[in-house]
């Protein structure tokens, strides 16, 4: 663990400025938001996968005592420009029917999606309503399963379809024929991965309110993304911009399940503007089974052609990608899937055909790693295949392909899905793996796996590399004003949600005005303080975020040192700043940040001490469309009971370039989530539903996620190659330590059992399904 | 003996203090102490006895506020995370090495985790990494992974062995 | 997710409570609440009143008769986990006990309440059933003595009227220097048991096996004594050979299939389980 360095700086583990507040039980949440006068409300959610609806009748439901009322898609009419979402990164090329509707009310697609919505006084009367709501529905044929749905003759998830596929496109490059026909090794294999949702403990969340005297439109969001929800609600509620404001409170995580924006929180703000009271909508655990995005199933059908010195000739296949009933946010997950799987290697020839479909289940999006971790899990499933075929060293078989360092930047043959050329800018992968492997004590190995066996138990060893692009752009905005009262504050369109951003950025600004970080007060995500930003996703704010306040900082510096200057009448080499103030040396020469500020907002009649804009304030948007590669290497060790399937991870290691790190024991703590998470995908979330698109899993007892005794000993190790993209040298962290864990994992429980002839290509590992792949189940192979 | 079905008043202490609040029968304890007594420190994360983010402490022993009724704390003692500092005050030992360790990330979760920590540590002299891994199992945090709240619990131990409070 | 209304009444003696079971339409009692008030918030239950017994010391007690030990319905599952007198008698109950939920639920959860919800993976229903557990249920009627082979009507359902309420079980302990072993597996420390084995043996002075009691919890809707296993124990030298024997009747147990557990899995592993189960408890046997 990283030591703790009480104090300023950058490249510090200065601590963090969120805890005093979170631990005393006091931060601010969505819900805890005080709100007078607030009602509630409850959706009505489809119990049917996919069917019309034939009546909905509210008149119970009104009728109950505490209820404002009940609103279907027909009573928002007036209050919304549009019955459907606006399609979340618009740039897409999509059809124009594929987003969510705001409230359904002639066919549903999936179980969850929100038919009507009740407002009482209490969640409590808000719920009683609801379950008195009768919905008529006149079933429709249900497609559950993403390879049934592909089929030219299945039926459609929406009957405003013609067909289940959304997209279907092959990425390609390189001659891959000619590569696969003159091979000396080709390696075949079908791959199963899936991924289920982001379950930040605290769930979605809108609070809405029209301030009446000057008639704006305030909403709160448990969000990733305010100034999107923003733009978002003035388009849809017609409301104009400069009377609309979004205010982002605590958020407590997100995961990628709040970088969305929901018909949820369209509705509630209509709500609140219609009836000209407060109306909260805090989502309870099962909606956000049922209705917040997840991550799904992805089915692979891959070839690797390789030459006998086990170096990659070529990668190709298909991929059914389960995308849900709707596309409320593009499709990136499968194009981040398709376009990575090549990873940190060299892969002269590629060719993946990606079918993107429907099915009636919950929309697909983003959860943290976005698609890298099943692109990762098939390729190194399939370097330890080659490594087996070729009797090599797993380690060496990934050695021989990984790209050398006298090859970065390396530009990869693909594409980004805005036509931008992926290039990793930087990193040195074979020097990765090799930390890797030193600190991982495999010379031990041995010793250990005969000690689990003197205890019954079979240990297995795996790894797995991975790469992802971090630092999404285009850009991230920060405002930096130093107030007439002293207070030097930091305005960003950047999110936090638990990643400590507030503390990041305070440290970065910090050491220019020679003040602690506990002095900088950093306020995120309200529009209203600054007008454009993108918010927390794609681990990109420490990036982008990051060297926008660094800029700031450093611009504003210089003119607080040119104003101190000016007015004390020395010259600006010989002032510093320190503890609030502009000073010479033996301070002398003296004068306090907030003299200087409220002299630069100017009197009347009297010229600025500056001949400049007035204030002590600056404005940086930080521009960059080039994103910076995160490589990570990760080695883990597992123990099998092989009579039972019981998987325990013993070790866990992760090295990750992450570039130069801001804070040490934030960015490891980022790292040590990000495993864990993974670990979830590797043996425990399965999102399962059955053959009528009924969810299987929609409590925390059938859902299952990670807890303490499951955790091994996670080391993290940092190993940078600093990025030239940014000043800082900075990379993202975020999702990166997720995106390798189930390769890793299912490698080792493999190689625990590869004696036994068992070969997975599957996450998630579910004991059941090892104790069936040892023969213990007497069973044929299931059909999945 | 009468039945209940209309709010009532509940009367107990919460964190030392003589409070009083409305609840009808069906309020749980965590919207009552949230909603109520205006202690929005507890949170709730399923509301089905999973995540732990409801524990609170009734009469010594933890308990997930979501799986009781308001009713059923009628003259209890109950403690929050609210009552784990004074305002205005210094962190308690729990909380000062939980900042000292970063095992908080949102905190959405911690307040729970604190709760059954603070049991811990007042009921058993010197627990170990296992007995405190024991504990965090009724807890879910999808943030930290776990391994800088154990850390922070031992250097808690270890402080309180020197003659802090726990 | 909220719980629906219902009404609630608090009642200071037995008496009381049973008054109300019978008096009242749709009443049900509430004990810990670590079930019940989870299926309210997730509205899988509308009791229209409930009966809180929680205050009713004459329900709380665990009391050493001798030959048996009456644990009244309302005790605390913490009460059991802590108590000595349970970890010297009632061994293999204790061991149990450790697997229930995590510590805030044995905080508050009732040996009665689990008794009655009679989850087929739930711990406790498992050791009354290893151990011949004797139910004491009472109504305005009296009281009447339930064997817990008799006890489970159908899945999750329990042989009592509308207005019968279950007041204390009965555990008679086994000869001192017992063998026993309780065996579980769970996904996560906690969860609910995917299988649960309960032993309890005894061995002559010869060695050989003369009581034995072998159950299974979680392989189907309510617990499961492996009489086949029992009988080829009984007489035997309890060998390697036999306890595979013993262990390989499970499979021969029906067992239940859902949408995450397949039934072949958990005869699987009760077999498995019964074993190691069965190698531990004959450890554990003081000759």
């Amino acid at each position: 663990m990283t030591a703790n360095h009480p104090g300023s700086g950058i490249w510090q583990s200065a601590p963090r400025v969120e805890d005093d507040q979170l631990l005393r039980g006091q931060a601010q949440f969505l819900d805890d938001v005080p709100m007078d006068d607030a009602c509630h409300a409850c959706f009505v959610r489809s119990a049917q996968a996919h069917a019309r609806i034939v009546s909905v009748d509210t008149t119970q439901a009104r009728g109950i005592p505490g209820v404002v009322g009940v609103f279907v898609k027909q009573d928002l009419f007036g209050e919304l420009t549009s019955w459907r979402m606006p399609l979340g990164f618009a740039l897409a090329a999509l059809p124009e029917n594929t987003t969510p509707f705001v409230l359904v009310d002639h066919e549903v697609a999936f179980v969850g999606e929100a038919i009507a919505v009740v407002v009482a006084s209490s969640r409590h009367v808000a719920e009683d309503a609801a379950s008195r709501v009768q919905v008529h529905y006149e079933p429709l044929p249900v497609v559950a399963n993403c390879r049934d749905a592909v089929r030219p003759d299945s039926p459609t998830v929406r009957t405003e379809l013609s067909s289940n596929v959304l997209q279907r496109y092959t990425l390609a490059y390189g001659s891959v024929d000619e590569e696969f026909a003159k091979a000396s090794v080709l390696i075949s294999e079908d791959f199963w991965a899936h991924r289920g949702g982001g379950h930040p403990m605290e769930g979605r969340g809108v609070l809405a309110k029209v301030e009446k005297s000057t008639g704006t439109l305030m909403v709160w969001s448990s969000t990733q993304m305010a100034h999107e929800l923003h733009y978002t609600l003035a388009l849809m509620l017609g409301q104009p911009e400069e009377r609309l404001r979004v205010i982002t409170p605590e958020v407590g995580g997100g995961f990628g399940a709040k970088f969305m924006i929901y018909p949820e929180e369209v509705v509630i703000p209509a709500l609140a503007r219609k009836l000209g009271r407060p109306v909260k909508w805090v989502e309870d655990r099962r909606e956000h089974f049922i209705s917040a995005v997840q991550e799904r199933d992805q089915y692979w059908s891959v070839q690797l052609a390789a030459d006998r010195e086990g170096k990659i000739r070529g990668l190709r296949g298909t991929l059914i990608h389960d995308h849900g009933a709707y596309t409320p946010q593009g499709t990136n997950v499968p194009y981040n899937a398709a376009s990575s799987i090549t990873g940190p290697y060299i892969v002269p020839s590629y060719g993946l055909d990606v079918s993107v479909v429907h099915t009636n289940k919950v929309p697909v999006a983003t959860i943290r790693g976005a698609g890298y971790p099943q692109a990762a899990f098939v390729m190194e499933r399939l370097m330890d295949r080659l490594a087996r075929e070729l009797g090599l060293d797993p380690v060496e078989c990934r050695q021989r392909n990984l790209i050398p360092a006298d090859k970065i930047p390396y530009v990869k043959p693909l594409k980004s899905r805005a036509g931008l050329p992926l290039t990793i800018d930087s990193g040195d992968f074979p020097a990765l793996q090799a930390r890797a492997v030193e600190a991982s004590d495999r010379p031990g190995f041995a010793a250990r796996r005969q000690a689990s066996e003197s205890r019954g138990r079979l240990r297995g060893w795996g790894m797995a590399n991975s790469v992802k692009p971090t630092g999404r752009g285009p850009y991230e905005s920060v405002r930096l004003k130093i107030q007439p009262s002293g207070t030097v504050a930091v305005y960003t369109g950047a999110l936090a949600m638990g990643q400590g951003l507030k503390t990041t950025l305070a440290q970065l600004c910090a050491p220019h005005f020679g003040l602690l970080p506990q002095a900088i007060e950093v306020l995120a995500g309200d529009t209203a303080m600054i007008g454009y930003g993108h918010g927390g996703f794609a681990s990109r704010q420490a990036i982008m975020a990051g060297n926008a306040v660094s800029q700031a900082a450093r611009k504003l510096r210089e003119k607080v040192l040119k104003v101190a200057a000016a007015v004390l009448g020395v010259d600006a080499s010989v002032l510093q700043l320190s503890q609030g103030e502009a000073h010479s040396l033996d301070f002398s020469h003296r004068i306090s940040l907030a003299r200087l500020s409220m002299l630069m907002k100017g009197v009347p009649g009297y010229t600025l001490p500056l001949v400049d804009d007035p204030g002590l304030e600056e404005t940086v948007h930080f521009h960059c469309d080039a994103q910076t590669y995160a490589g990570a290497c990760h080695l883990c060790e597992v123990e099998v009971d092989p009579e039972i399937g019981h998987i325990e991870v013993q070790r866990y290691l992760a090295v990750q370039d992450s570039g130069n790190i801001i804070n040490p024991q934030l960015a490891e703590g980022q790292v040590v989530g990000g495993v864990v998470h993974g670990l979830g995908n590797a043996l425990f979330e399965h999102m399962a539903y059955d053959e009528q698109g009924q969810p299987l899993n929609t409590t925390f007892g059938d859902y299952l996620l990670p807890t303490a005794p499951e955790v091994p000993p996670i080391q993290v190790i940092f190993a940078p190659s600093p990025t030239t993209l940014n000043e800082l040298g900075i990379k993202g962290v975020g999702e990166c330590s997720t995106i390798a864990v189930p390769a890793a994992v299912v490698g080792a429980v493999e190689d625990a059992l590869w004696s036994r002839g068992v070969r997975i290509s599957e996450f998630p590992l579910t004991p059941m399904r090892v104790a069936e792949l040892i023969g213990h189940s007497r069973a044929s192979e299931k059909n999945r | 003996m009468k039945a209940i079905d209309k709010p009532s008043t509940v009367t107990l202490h919460v964190n030392g203090q003589p409070r009083c609040g409305q609840a009808e029968p069906r309020l749980h304890l965590g919207d009552f102490l949230r909603n109520e007594l205006g202690l929005t420190g507890t949170h709730l994360g399923c509301e089905h006895g999973v995540c732990g983010a409801c524990t609170v402490l009734v009469d010594g022993v933890s308990s997930r506020s979501c799986l009781m009724l308001a009713v059923q704390a009628e003259g209890a003692q109950v403690r929050t995370v609210e009552g784990l500092a004074q305002v205005d005050g210094p962190l308690g030992v729990l909380q000062q090495a939980f900042h000292d360790s970063h095992a908080l990330q949102c905190g959405f979760c911690t307040p729970g985790i604190l709760m059954s920590l603070t049991e811990l540590l007042e009921t058993h002299p010197a627990p170990d990494e296992a007995a405190i891994r024991d504990v965090l199992s009724g807890h879910l945090c999808r943030c930290t992974g776990y391994q800088n709240i154990v850390a922070a619990a031992l250097k808690a131990v270890a402080a309180v062995q020197r003659g802090g409070q726990p | 997710m909220k719980a629906p209304s219902f009404q609630y009444v608090l009642p200071q003696t037995l008496e009381e409570a049973l008054r109300a079971v019978h008096e009242m339409e749709g009443a049900r009692i509430l004990a810990g609440g670590q079930s019940l008030l989870a299926m309210l918030n997730m509205r899988f239950a509308f009791p229209e009143v409930l009966v809180d017994i929680g205050r009713i010391g004459q329900l709380s007690h665990i009391t050493d008769h001798g030959e048996s030990i009456e644990i009244g319905a309302a005790t605390r599952q913490r009460d059991i986990e802590f108590s000595d007198l349970i970890a010297r008698r009632l061994p293999v109950l204790r061991e149990a006990i450790l697997h229930v939920g995590h510590r805030q639920t044995r905080n508050r959860g009732t040996v009665g309440g689990s008794l009655c919800q009679l989850d087929p993976s739930a711990e406790i229903p498992t050791i009354a059933m290893a151990m011949d557990a004797t139910l004491t249920a009472a109504s305005v009627r009296g009281q009447r003595q339930i064997q817990m082979a008799d006890f489970p009507a159908g899945y999750m359902t329990p042989s009592l009227e509308p207005d019968e309420m279950l007041v204390a079980v009965h555990l008679r302990p086994w000869a001192r220097g017992h063998g026993y072993a309780f065996e579980e597996y769970a996904r996560r420390h906690g969860d609910f048991a995917i299988v649960a084995v309960a032993v309890l043996i005894e061995l002559d002075e010869q060695g050989v096996v003369d009581r034995v009691s072998m159950t299974l919890g979680g392989i189907s809707s309510m617990p499961v004594r492996v009489s086949a296993a029992e009988r080829l124990l009984l007489g035997s030298r309890a060998q390697a050979a036999d306890l595979k024997a013993a262990a390989a009747c499970c499979r021969t147990v029906e067992a239940s299939s859902d949408s995450h557990v397949q039934g072949w899995y958990r005869q699987h592993l009760a077999q498995v389980l019964c074993e190691r189960a069965l190698k531990r408890a004959l450890a554990r046997v003081e000759r």
